[in-house]
């Protein structure tokens, strides 16, 4: 439902790139952490040829000397060393480093995350555990002890170092990668012919590289940190300058020229955090949309009762000019559900027909109380006997549900939590809504399963849902629903998921159990096969409107709705079957060739 | 045998080799079946049948643990990565899931063109492939800078139509193209399918667990139950009359779009179940 709307935004329909590049130009943290960035990173790389002062040149006459002394803006540190060369010398190292640390990280860490995730599970077995090894090992120590070998060399550190950042970027490109080879884009990519390097490099990179780049925003933060670190420690080379080294400096004169602790530190602050920012927005930017709340409140007008002129009898529920929204990118409410009247008479059995889209589930929803937390109802009354259940709380609702309203779903494996056994389950809920004890429950549990038609009640209690089948789960689900006799039954496209035989079924006890309970039941359907099997009455849903409502039989016959009518002609003939003898290709290649 | 574009003689698939204490479990238990040059062979199954893994033991996508397949009179069954690549332009596949099988990240040009670079053609050859491509699958040459999200399941479903058709293959495994798909779009898509076939000649096997949807479009129909073949014939006789019961079932288990007629579906599949039952009490009081 929701995915139909989001196809309808025109904010969605831009290519994902550049959306995202929109996204971020909007977003003021990325534009700001963005902007020092380029700043500390050019001011590195371009200062030095603007400003022609060695960082290294020690003048005694100039040691200490103070911010805006002649040729030293910054000071001089107390050797007599150019504090702002120096920090532009130390821009350019960190920038080094961490495109050095961030780059051997990115392209070790994709290139065997896409190996080990793509190929067999040997494959993916050995480079698991040959990162699992650099992960062991303890980073800035071994750096250290490294020392020797590198020369003090910070580029060669940070070579080092990538290796060991790599594990990170592994690990996610490898689960992202175990994820995507699923995707059927992938299996069409291969029938096209493709071979594997292309597969990776085209289909399964370009699915993952989002997290990957916010991975790596946070990656050159801490390469340019270690590095940073290591030149505190006055590890490497003394000859390159750092804010490492700086702030080590700067510590020892600390009393005397704080202000030359001050820069470095200053300038490492700004730059790390930034880059962590950066990751945050990119982040945002690339996982997820972050939908501006509502500023309304979830019922914008108080549900009041509509006169509907004379009734012959007042319906078990009645859904009065109901309209649900969702807030959009830009926080104006966008209306999925147009002012719906719907009647559900005690003991009767309506079909809630639709295609995707519709409004159908919504509308279910909205009765139950379970509309996602961002969804609006805008306007509408929903009254159960009488009472409104709109703008319950809660705690008012719960009374309801699983007592007088219940519910069985589309999808009964994912409405079980399969850490538990289904028995428990159902005794569980059956307790929170009755005063019976654990075993008067137990005993009920266990009548209500053989009720619902399953052969060993007493072996499926003790079973968890992963064991059972999918009817059977149905059943299960079916059996918790009517455990407290509910006077109305909300079944959204119980059917769907299952084979037609089981669909059969599960039909023919909804129907046993409505005659015996005499409940009624709101089933929401796009299938009017079902509808013609189960239903008395049934009710059309176009785009957020009923289109048409009546008894079943009346409407197949006689459709007062264009679109009912194009529905059922949509509908599969029966008596149709492909008459045509197969044509003789045409041989296309040929012609081509 | 000769004259049939695709044989499965005998098929085999296990799942489950790996690890020494876990027995394989075989999936497919020896299916044989035949599609004809232009030809739709409808498999139809429930879940678990195995009618799945058909589709993907003859793309390639699974290996199979026995018998063998035949494509245009050579055998494939295991066929390396190049001999697999040269295939692919006489074979294709439209999956069910059109949110699925579509990159998200690229545009409908490059999901069209890739296929036809990858057999050899040109750019410019490939781009005026695409144009005519979009226009047989009813699609407006807009769609060509897109990306699959701008569409909707229909018109995904039409572009990984179009997608298959690329290379001007002999046969389109189709794996439940309409199922994920809304009543008035499924048949729309149906009929495209039809228009191709007959244009173009191409074969079919065409996947699906709904007996309405096979029957609309296959010329021959086989049905699978738990990984055996219990019935194959033309579509006139499986899907109407059938000998096997399990079909006979199934055919009885689709509600009818029709309350009248389904009340009667309804009442004759109760009468089936209560033959059975007695004749099963029978055999039980027998022993």
């Amino acid at each position: 439902m929701s995915a139909e709307q989001l196809l309808n935004d025109p904010d969605l329909s831009a290519t994902p790139r550049r959306s995202v590049l929109r996204r971020l130009a909007r977003d003021p943290q990325a534009i700001i952490t963005t902007t020092l960035i380029l700043i500390i990173v050019a001011a590195g790389f371009l200062g030095p040829i603007f400003l022609a002062v060695d960082p290294n040149q020690a003048d005694l006459r100039s040691a200490n000397a103070l911010p805006g002394t002649p040729g030293h803006p910054l000071g001089a540190d107390q050797s007599g060393r150019d504090i702002l060369a120096r920090l532009l010398a130390s821009a350019q190292t960190s920038a080094i480093s961490g495109l050095i640390g961030a780059g051997v990280a990115l392209v070790v860490g994709v290139t065997m995350g896409l190996i080990g995730g793509y190929f067999g599970r040997r494959t993916s077995a050995v480079t698991e555990w040959v990162f699992n090894l650099v992960m062991t090992f303890p980073g800035v120590l071994l750096l250290i002890v490294l020392t020797p070998v590198t020369g003090g060399d910070y580029r060669f550190t940070m070579l080092i170092f990538g290796f060991m950042l790599s594990p990170t970027i592994f690990r996610i490109t490898r689960n992202l990668v175990m994820g995507t080879k699923q995707e059927l884009f992938v299996d069409a990519a291969r029938v096209s012919g493709l071979s594997n390097t292309r597969i990776l490099g085209r289909h399964v990179l370009s699915a993952v590289r989002g997290p990957i780049i916010v991975a790596t925003a946070f990656l050159i933060g801490t390469a340019i940190a270690t590095q940073a670190g290591l030149a505190f420690l006055g590890i490497g080379s003394s000859a390159v300058p750092s804010f490492g080294s700086m702030v080590g400096e700067g510590f020892t004169n600390l009393t005397r020229r704080p202000l030359q602790f001050l820069w470095p530190s200053l300038v490492l602050g700004i730059l790390t955090a930034s880059l962590v920012l950066l990751g945050n927005a990119l982040r945002d930017a690339l996982e997820g949309l972050r939908t501006v709340p509502p500023r309304r409140g979830r019922t914008e007008s108080p549900a009041e009762p509509v006169s509907m002129g004379e009734e012959d009898e007042a319906p078990l529920l009645r859904i009065r000019h109901l309209a649900i929204g969702y807030p959009s990118t830009t926080g104006e409410i966008e209306e999925v559900v147009h002012g719906v009247d719907l009647d559900v008479r005690a003991g009767e059995i309506l079909g809630l027909v639709g295609e995707s889209g519709s409004g159908k589930t919504q509308t279910a929803f909205a009765v139950l109380g379970l509309l996602p937390p961002e969804a609006v109802i805008t306007r509408g009354s929903v009254q159960l006997n009488g009472r409104e259940l709109l703008g319950l709380s809660g705690e008012e609702l719960r009374t309801y549900r699983g007592k007088t309203i219940a519910y069985i779903p589309q999808e009964p494996m994912s409405n079980l939590d399969p850490s538990y056994r289904v028995g428990s389950q159902l005794v569980e809920s059956l307790r929170a809504t009755s005063t019976l004890s654990n075993r008067e429950a137990k005993e009920r549990v266990l009548a209500l399963l053989a009720r619902v038609g399953i052969p060993d009640p007493q072996r499926v209690f003790r079973m968890y849902p992963f064991e059972i089948s999918g009817g059977m789960a149905q059943r299960v689900l079916i059996a918790g629903a009517v455990a407290s006799r509910p006077a109305l039954l909300i079944a959204d496209e119980p059917t769907t998921a299952l084979d037609v035989t089981v669909q059969a079924e599960i039909l023919d006890l909804l129907r046993d159990l409505q005659a015996e309970l005499g409940m009624a039941v709101l089933l929401v359907t796009h299938n009017f096969g079902v509808v013609a099997d189960l239903c008395e009455s049934m009710a059309v849903m176009q785009k957020g409107r009923i289109v048409e409502t009546g008894k079943v039989r009346q409407t197949f016959a006689e459709p007062q709705a264009d679109y009912t009518r194009t529905l059922l002609d949509s509908i599969l003939d029966e008596d149709t079957v492909r008459t045509d003898p197969p044509v003789a290709p045409r041989d296309h290649k040929e012609v081509a060739r | 045998m000769s004259e049939q574009l695709l044989s499965l003689r005998d098929l085999r698939v296990s799942f489950g080799t790996r690890g020494v204490l876990r027995k394989p479990r075989e999936v497919l238990h020896g299916v044989s079946l035949d599609v004809a040059a232009g030809e739709t062979l409808g498999v139809v199954g429930e879940s678990g049948s195995g009618k799945t893994t058909i589709g993907r033991a003859v793309l390639g996508l699974v290996k199979p643990s026995g018998g063998s397949i035949h494509f245009d009179g050579t055998d494939i069954t295991a066929a390396n990565a190049a001999k697999r690549r040269r295939l692919a332009r006489d074979m294709q596949v439209v999956f069910q899931d059109p949110y699925s099988s579509l990159n998200p990240t690229m545009t409908i040009g490059e999901i069209l063109t890739e296929p036809l670079v990858t057999q050899g053609s040109t750019a410019r050859d490939a781009r005026s492939r695409v144009r005519g491509l979009l226009d047989e699958v009813g699609l407006p040459l807009g769609a060509i800078d897109r990306l699959p999200r701008e569409f909707s399941g229909g018109q995904r479903q039409r572009i990984a139509i179009a997608r298959a058709l690329a290379p001007s293959p002999r046969l389109i495994v189709c794996d439940e193209p309409v199922s994920a798909l809304d009543l008035t779009t499924q048949a729309r898509v149906l009929e495209l399918l039809l228009e191709i076939q007959r244009s173009t000649g191409v074969a079919y096997l065409f996947i699906s667990h709904d007996l309405a949807v096979v029957r609309h479009i296959s010329h021959r129909v086989a049905v699978l139950y738990r990984g055996d073949l219990v019935e194959t014939g033309p579509a006139a006789i499986v899907t109407k009359t059938p000998e096997h019961p399990y079909t006979e079932r199934l055919l009885l288990a689709a509600p009818v779009a029709d309350p009248a007629a389904q009340e009667r579906r309804r009442a004759e599949r109760v009468r089936l179940r209560e033959e059975q039952r007695a004749r099963d009490e029978q055999a039980g009081a027998v022993l």
